[in-house]
């Protein structure tokens, strides 16, 4: 049978298993508004997927009992048990349609049209008869009744009846084993007369028995599934093991060295594995997801005509099965969205200048621990204005209301309920059952969804979701003297206010508001949020904590230290003010118990390590509750091309003190991670300040030789290189700027690469090379700085293509800090297109190993004929220099080839190649 | 622990006696999983007052209650809260602690001698309580444990 078949098969039986129950709910509560839409939802599943997998019978009864659905679902039809009865008898009708594909992989043959005249007829706005409900022209199949009785007994009954009748039969009673006597019966010749409803029954009986063994192979012959249930149980089990360890760990350190600490590493060990043992199995690549997906948009574009071309990549990106479970019919249905009513037939399309091939593009990749799907349209994009004249209509806003919106804003009412454009109702998609749901769905897994569209151009729907559901990061936060777990995957930024920073609080008639590099952020406090003010609420927290709270909200931004969390849900960016900021750790969510579930800025609660219960803050709750117009959009801004040459040679600096008053800068790619120590926890080892971090033993080193520690804590920056890592100990940090990196002039002094205007303020920019090298020995050789500036060698351009960024931004600062002007790339593909581009470089220097193309081929193409660089200076720079090597290198095009780490030789050979070439153009 | 408790082989029922105010309460002992003494909690911003916030109980969350708080019932402790008792008990999976006053003991008590509420009782009492025992120098309401957060689920989702 077919795979697809196969599964429509799986899922429909789900659905429907649930869908009993729920109707039988609806019954009881014809009024609660989800349960009718969850019931529409399911039915309107099952008819959107066999529209596409061709069952036209199955989808005429889902089709028309959705249709029912439908006006239960807009209130014009009140929800009585003679249509519950009717919906019942055409779920029945769906399940037995479904069991007949289930054994013969085809619809099995049956005449529906009572139900259906029925159905419309309801539809239509008529009352049912009694009478028609008392005599369903199929029975249900969940009981003993089989379709005969409502056969008269004496009647005559054609071959072709009977066959049906058996088929039917099949479908009810498969499993059956009490039949004694298994044989095929003859089929009859032309008419055979029945007589005792007995024997009829036994006849029609035989039949399924054998169909049941036929069918039985077809039903194992899938690989083992596991019980999510039991998958679930164990994630359960393994968070929870983790979250003990991680109270154990908590108390041994306070006890110092005990019997306990070599167990509890090896019980740490062990539950680590274990853990990541368990994520593992629960991992699937998201292409599994995709599968039935190239097939959806094939018969799509069958039925409407189009020309879809689908484009997917990344479908090796693996994540949680529970979440990717969650986020396939999401998905489907968003694709099913694009092809429907994103891509125009091929005649439109050649009309407004596009190719006739629509493209509808899903793309895959992972991102800071969380997973990203893409799913991209170059078709008409969203029409403002008919969401604008929906929104009306419903009366979801104003028109006066619209007039204050931006475009970006009105987009976003797609994930309203009851908001699909497409002017009709198809088989396809438009009843409306859209991106609400798709948008429920992905917050309920924590998740966001953003939608950035053109009108003419195209859409692009940007799914973040959690790598897992089990556990997630989270920043705790601390507000009136009480902490709170932030979700990391809607963190963007930490901002710290304080009297000396340069970020400053402001505020518009009372909101507060954060200039934040180029945009205006609004600002919110915590606090307000959660009332936590309220004298009646946090009574004892105010006796210890009085002046913070007593404050208004003019003094609360004068005072001097404040976080920011800089937070991104969907396509808004909004500030939390927070009064301390914590670490991140890893939280297993915990649901909340049933009297605080009416709380929607909550997703969850948990215990930390210190064992204290926590409250987990729900970033989409936090959105809402501030009100998505107060938000400030971060539209992408259209980057001209002078601009995004700009952007490259920009870098991010993170800034800080250390001694002096200049702030020091390093480029932020160098810099793994941020930490603060507690000073107890600083060990020391053959006259180095060392710390157990991450289960390893780092160095940690102090800026400069007098730098004086923390009292308590210490702030470090963390770098890490090839497995090692190294700790800078540092006065405070300050904060991230992007700018250009000139490095006016070298510092003599060891540890510094020189000073640079960096956002109007001169910063000394710090050599991380030296301190790798103070760290261990053998990380780079001491440099000796070459003093001698060549006056020549300014504004010589040079092209660095390496895709390690670390290398990157090593070298880009320690060749411009000896005058050149450095623009650096991560592929070969990328410097080709620069060469592509006419731009011109003094040098290529060049890595070898570098995936999708390596050095050597890079080279090839640089020194072929026509190519406008074939007589630039290229340097190969490499971890392997041995003699083959740099034969080859050279064989290829290298002018010269240097190990990656020697950076004396590097440079001399820069200047060297440089002046050579010169030379070279000069004779 | 299933929320409905069999009396049926046995006439008499054991009752936790505990205080909120002056008034004695009576919880049938086999709802309760355990009795604590005054716990730290996390407050609840934005919940309804009566909850006082959670609690770690051998890693499970549990919900705190303010039973004098709910009842409107001037507690004892005013002045001193780490004299509160928690009754803990388990409803749909999930703990909750019920806040009390005192402990007392556990009293047996012959199931056909509670006696329906007086009409005239407060109605939050009312609401929460299955019957009354007179004892000999008091009277006990019995409080109906697995309603009263029935009830309390049901008010807040609504």
């Amino acid at each position: 049978m077919d795979d697809l078949v196969q599964e429509f098969l799986e899922e429909t039986g789900e659905g429907l298993a649930e869908l009993d129950g729920d109707i039988v709910m609806l019954e009881q509560n014809p009024n609660d508004e989800q349960l009718i839409g969850k019931i529409f939802r399911i039915v309107h599943t099952i008819k959107g997927t066999c529209g596409f997998l061709g069952l036209p019978r199955l989808e005429t009864v889902a089709h028309r009992g959705e249709n029912v659905l439908g006006r239960f679902r807009d209130k014009d039809l009140e929800v009585t048990a003679e249509y519950v009865s009717l919906i019942l008898e055409s779920l029945d009708r769906i399940k037995l349609i479904v069991e007949g594909i289930a054994e013969t992989g085809s619809e099995p043959e049956g005449d529906d049209s009572e139900l259906l005249a029925k159905l419309d007829f309801v539809y239509e706005g008529k009352v049912v008869e009694d009478t028609a409900t008392d005599s369903p022209p199929a029975t249900p199949i969940d009981d003993e009744a089989s379709p005969l009785k409502d056969v008269p007994i004496d009647a005559d009954l054609s071959f072709d009846d009977l066959d049906a009748l058996f088929e039917e039969d099949n479908a009810l009673s498969r499993g059956d084993a009490l039949v004694e006597e298994v044989e095929t019966p003859e089929a009859p010749e032309e008419i055979i007369k029945v007589e005792p409803k007995a024997e009829l029954k036994k006849e029609v009986k035989k039949e399924p028995a054998a169909a049941a063994k036929k069918a039985a192979p077809v039903a194992t012959q899938q690989s083992l599934r596991v019980n999510v249930q039991v998958l679930e149980e164990l994630m359960t089990m393994v968070s929870e093991l983790v979250l003990t360890r991680n109270q154990l760990l908590q108390t041994a350190r306070t006890y110092g060295d005990s019997e306990f600490t070599i167990p509890l590493q090896n019980l740490n060990q062990v539950v680590s594995e274990l853990q990541e043992g368990v994520m593992k199995t629960r991992m699937q690549p998201v292409g599994s997801a995709w599968g039935k997906l190239p097939r959806i948009i094939r018969d799509l574009s069958v039925d409407l005509g189009k020309k879809i071309n689908l484009k997917m990549t990344g479908e090796e990106t693996e994540l949680d099965r529970q979440v990717l479970e969650l986020i396939k019919d999401p998905l489907t249905h968003m694709v099913r969205n694009s092809g429907d009513h994103g891509i125009e037939t091929p005649e439109e399309r050649i009309a407004v200048g596009k190719s006739p091939e629509g493209v509808i593009s899903l793309d895959a990749y992972h991102e800071g621990g969380h997973i990203i799907i893409k799913i991209a349209d170059d078709g008409k994009g969203l029409s403002s204005e008919k969401i604008r004249q929906k929104a009306i209509d419903n009366n979801v806003a104003t028109a006066q209301e619209l007039e204050e919106m931006s475009e970006q804003q009105i987009q976003q009412f797609i994930f309203h309920a009851g908001f699909s454009t497409a002017e009709q109702v198809t088989a396809v998609s438009g009843r409306g059952v859209g991106m609400d749901v798709v948008r429920t769905n992905i917050e309920k897994i924590g998740g966001n969804i953003d939608l950035k569209s053109v009108e003419g151009k195209g859409s692009t729907f940007v799914i973040k979701i959690p790598l897992t559901l089990a556990i997630v990061s989270a920043l705790i936060v601390e507000v009136a003297g009480q902490r709170y777990a932030m979700p990391q995957i809607s963190v963007q930024e930490l901002v710290r206010i304080s009297e000396d920073s340069d970020h400053s609080m402001e505020t518009i008639k009372g909101s507060a508001v954060l200039r934040l590099r180029d945009s205006l952020l609004p600002l919110i406090a915590l606090k307000d949020l959660l009332k936590v003010n309220n004298p009646e609420q946090i009574k004892d927290v105010l006796e210890n904590n009085e002046e913070d709270n007593v404050i208004s909200l003019e003094d609360k931004l004068k005072s001097p230290n404040h976080y920011i969390i800089v937070a991104h849900v969907g396509s808004y960016s909004f500030g939390i003010i927070v009064d301390k900021v914590f670490d991140t750790e890893e939280i297993v969510v915990k649901p909340l118990s049933p009297i605080l579930s009416n709380l929607p800025l909550y997703a969850g609660n948990t215990i930390l390590g210190d064992g204290s219960v926590i409250m987990i803050l729900d970033p989409n709750g936090i959105a809402n509750a501030m009100g998505e117009i107060a938000m400030v959009d971060v539209e992408d801004k259209n980057v001209d091309e002078e601009e995004l040459d700009d952007a490259k040679r920009k870098i991010s600096l993170l800034t800080f003190n250390a001694e002096g008053e200049t702030l020091k800068a390093v480029p932020l790619s160098l810099v793994s991670r941020l930490e603060e120590f507690n000073i107890a926890d600083i060990e020391e080892s053959g006259g180095q300040k060392v710390i157990q971090y991450r289960d390893q033993l780092m160095p940690l080193l102090p800026f400069s030789k007098g730098f004086e520690m923390g009292e308590k804590t210490q702030q470090v920056l963390v770098f890490l290189d090839q497995g090692r890592s190294m700790g800078l100990m540092v006065t405070n940090i300050v904060d991230i700027v992007s700018d250009a990196l000139n490095i006016e002039f070298t510092s003599a002094k060891d540890g510094l690469l020189g000073s640079a205007i960096i956002k109007d303020e001169a910063m000394d920019v710090i050599d991380v090379g030296h301190y790798l090298g103070l760290a261990s020995g053998d990380w780079f050789n001491q440099r000796q700085k070459n003093s001698a500036m060549d006056a020549t060698k300014t504004e010589q351009k040079i092209l660095i293509v390496d895709d390690s960024p670390f290398f990157r931004n090593m070298l880009a600062p320690f060749l411009s800090v000896d005058g050149y002007s450095v623009l650096s790339v991560d592929g070969a593909l990328e410097a080709l297109e620069m060469m592509a581009d006419g731009k011109m470089f003094d040098l290529i220097v060049s890595d070898i190993e570098m995936p999708d193309m390596n050095g050597f081929e890079f080279a090839d193409k640089v020194r072929s004929e026509d190519s406008p660089w074939k007589d630039t200076p290229m340097m190969a720079l490499s971890s392997h220099a041995g003699p083959e090597d740099i034969s080859k290198g050279k064989a290829a095009g290298f002018d010269e080839y240097v190990a990656k780490f020697d950076r004396d030789n590097l440079l001399d050979k820069v200047l060297e190649t440089l002046s050579n070439n010169k030379s070279v153009a000069k004779g | 622990m299933n929320d409905e408790i069999e009396y049926i082989e046995s006439n008499e029922t054991e009752y936790l006696m505990v205080m909120m105010g002056d008034q004695a309460f009576g919880i049938p002992v086999l709802v309760i999983q355990d009795v604590l003494s005054s716990q730290k909690v996390t407050k609840i911003p934005l919940s309804i007052p009566e909850i006082e916030g959670s609690l770690n109980l051998r890693g499970r969350i549990v919900t705190a209650i303010n039973m004098c708080k709910y009842l409107n019932i001037e507690t004892l402790n005013s002045h001193d809260n780490t004299k509160d008792m928690s009754i803990v008990v388990e409803h749909n999976k999930y703990l909750y602690s019920l806040i009390v006053d005192k402990v007392g003991d556990v009293l047996s008590l012959p199931n056909n001698k509670i006696e329906k509420n007086p009409v005239t009782l407060d109605t939050a009492l009312k609401e929460i309580s299955s019957g009354i025992y007179r004892l000999e120098d008091r009277l006990l309401i019995v409080l109906d444990v697995i309603g009263f957060l029935n009830s309390l689920c049901k008010e807040e989702v609504a």
